[in-house]
């Protein structure tokens, strides 16, 4: 039995005291895992990421019920300060570079958690995972394209040396090619650096493909989990959203009906 | 000719002060986004810091100055510990209206204690400090500010550049949300541009001391003038403060010299208002890398 690094019991989160986002979500991760979290747009993923970061905060929500457990320790409701130097670092949806920094400062940014310690062989590392960076340290990031600038925001997540990394649709927007790029990288760092990962997409295919786990989320609740290849054999999950009609052919597109079949969860 | 040159180098000097005072703007603006309407005041406290240090405690030069810079810096760490932090998440107005209570507190304060008397420091620069430019004599305190207004420039553009501290702060000025995710320690970089702030502006007030004598309304009032330095540079650049400073500087001397003194003060904003005509953000305004 691994142990579990996070623990989320049952957790309702509020934003500015009225609007309820989540409702009762749990789920547990276990250290080295690649859990990934699926679900259509407001299903309430993000706010289950920043709830552990401590995101929620600046944008005037919060945990109102359940706990956050991460390695034993009650996380919720903390500032993002002190949970990011518990090594649980998220990395935002829609990559937030610093525009006006360039490649390599971006990256010492992610120093931030540990100041004042030597942090060039994290550079060395990061530039290992992502060759292309390495061409382009001085380059402001307002200029890269959006391929590199999700490498930047991962590889500066990685510069803060999490346990838990929790990355935010890091497909968004990006070419197939590229996306199967990025997540070989993910399942890299996955394997080598031991990081344990939480995969918030909408690539439902993608994201069961390198998971251990995964969960399902619908209107704020966590509607199905299981192994990830059990998750991707379910029927429902075929048909919403991996494209497939039940016999498990790719489905043309005259047969998509969306009430063809109902969500049995709902 | 010889006026000429003397006017220059005056305008260089002044606008030089008026460039490094308009940096303390630019740096709380940069990284909180506060219009900081105090800004005239911390010129002030740092004047009336070195007379203290100077005239009451009577400290030797180096030390005095050393010992303002100190104090101020402090301030500024206090003013954001005491007065902002707890309105940290609430909107932006709040802030701004709340520096302008500063402003009144920190001049009622002084009034109270200096009241509005014009006090001069005592004569303490050699006067080998100046140099024979040709035929123009430089005096010592225009000399001892180009040279401490460099030796500051640098070192903030040294640790802006290259400390990991410095790109911290760089970072929260460019994307707040991305720097608390990396746990940047986003109270931390507030209360510490408020400290660096309110050391270049006390800077600048001890300067400004020296060149037209310390007063609580003038000093204040000198404050002010960041407003077309920065609107001229534009409001988030910092070298476009230097530039804005020393152009407002140069401006005002020669209104000054050739037109009329009275209009010393008039011309300026004249020229400022066709020039935002032309560049609406200033002359150095950062333009916002747009992804399309």
């Amino acid at each position: 039995m691994e142990q579990k690094l996070l623990q989320i019991n049952n957790i309702s989160v509020v934003y500015s005291d009225v609007i309820q986002v989540l409702k009762g979500v749990s789920l547990s991760v276990e250290k080295g895992q690649i859990v990934s979290l699926l679900g259509s747009n407001g299903a309430g993923k993000t706010t289950t990421l920043k709830a552990i970061s401590g995101l929620l905060k600046p944008e005037n929500g919060m945990v109102t019920e359940g706990a956050i457990v991460y390695k034993g320790l009650p996380m919720h409701n903390k500032s993002p300060e002190e949970i990011t130097r518990h090594g649980i670092i998220q990395v935002l949806e829609g990559r937030q570079p610093f525009k006006y920094l360039s490649i390599e400062e971006n990256l010492r940014v992610g120093t931030a958690t540990r100041a004042g310690k030597p942090y060039q062989e994290d550079l060395d590392k990061v530039y290992k995972y992502f060759p292309q960076l390495s061409n382009m340290r001085k380059k402001l990031a307002g200029y890269c394209s959006g391929g590199e600038l999700q490498m930047l925001v991962i590889g500066r997540g990685l510069m803060a040396h999490p346990e838990l990394l929790m990355l935010d649709e890091p497909s968004l927007g990006l070419a197939p090619i590229l996306v199967r790029e990025i997540f070989d990288i993910i399942r890299r760092i996955n394997e080598d650096e031991g990081t344990t990962i939480i995969l918030v997409e909408q690539n439902a295919k993608m994201a069961l493909k390198i998971a251990t786990y995964g969960y399902v989320m619908e209107n704020g609740k966590i509607v199905m989990e299981g192994p990830a290849e059990e998750v991707r054999e379910n029927p429902d999950i075929k048909e919403f959203y991996l494209g497939m009609s039940v016999s498990g052919d790719a489905k043309s597109y005259d047969e998509v009906k969306s009430y063809r079949r109902r969500k049995r969860w709902l | 000719m010889d006026f000429f040159m003397q006017l220059l180098i005056g305008g260089l000097s002044v606008g030089f002060v008026y460039g490094l005072s308009a940096m303390g703007f630019v740096m709380i603006f940069k990284s909180s986004s506060v219009l900081n309407f105090a800004h005239g005041e911390l010129l002030a406290l740092g004047g009336y810091f070195f007379l203290i240090f100077i005239t009451i405690v009577k400290l030797p030069v180096i030390l005095a100055f050393i010992f303002t810079l100190l104090a101020c810096f402090i301030t500024g760490i206090l003013i954001e510990r005491v007065f902002l932090r707890s309105l940290i998440g609430e909107k932006l107005i709040f802030v701004i209206m709340l520096t302008v209570g500063l402003a009144a507190m920190f001049k009622g304060l002084l009034l109270l204690i200096f009241g509005g008397n014009l006090y001069t420091y005592p004569d303490f620069l050699p006067a080998a400090m100046g140099i024979q430019l040709g035929v123009v004599q430089v005096p010592p305190v225009y000399v001892a500010t180009f040279g401490i207004g460099i030796f500051f420039l640098v070192l903030f553009g040294l640790f802006f550049k290259f400390s990991s501290q410095g790109i911290y702060m760089r970072s929260v000025a460019d994307n707040q949300r991305a720097s608390l995710s990396l746990g940047v320690n986003v109270r931390r970089v507030f209360a510490l541009s408020w400290a660096i702030a309110a050391l270049v502006a006390g800077m600048s007030g001890v300067v400004l001391g020296i060149i037209n004598g310390v007063n609580v309304h003038d000093l204040s009032a000198l404050g002010l003038k960041v407003f077309p330095v920065i609107i001229l540079g534009g409001l988030d650049s910092i070298g476009g403060a230097i530039v804005g400073g020393l152009i407002i500087g140069i401006l005002e001397t020669f209104t000054g010299g050739y037109i009329s003194p009275s209009l010393r003060d008039v011309i300026p904003y004249i020229i400022l208002v066709f020039i935002l005509l032309v560049k609406p953000y200033g002359l150095f305004g950062l333009k916002e890398i747009e992804r399309v």
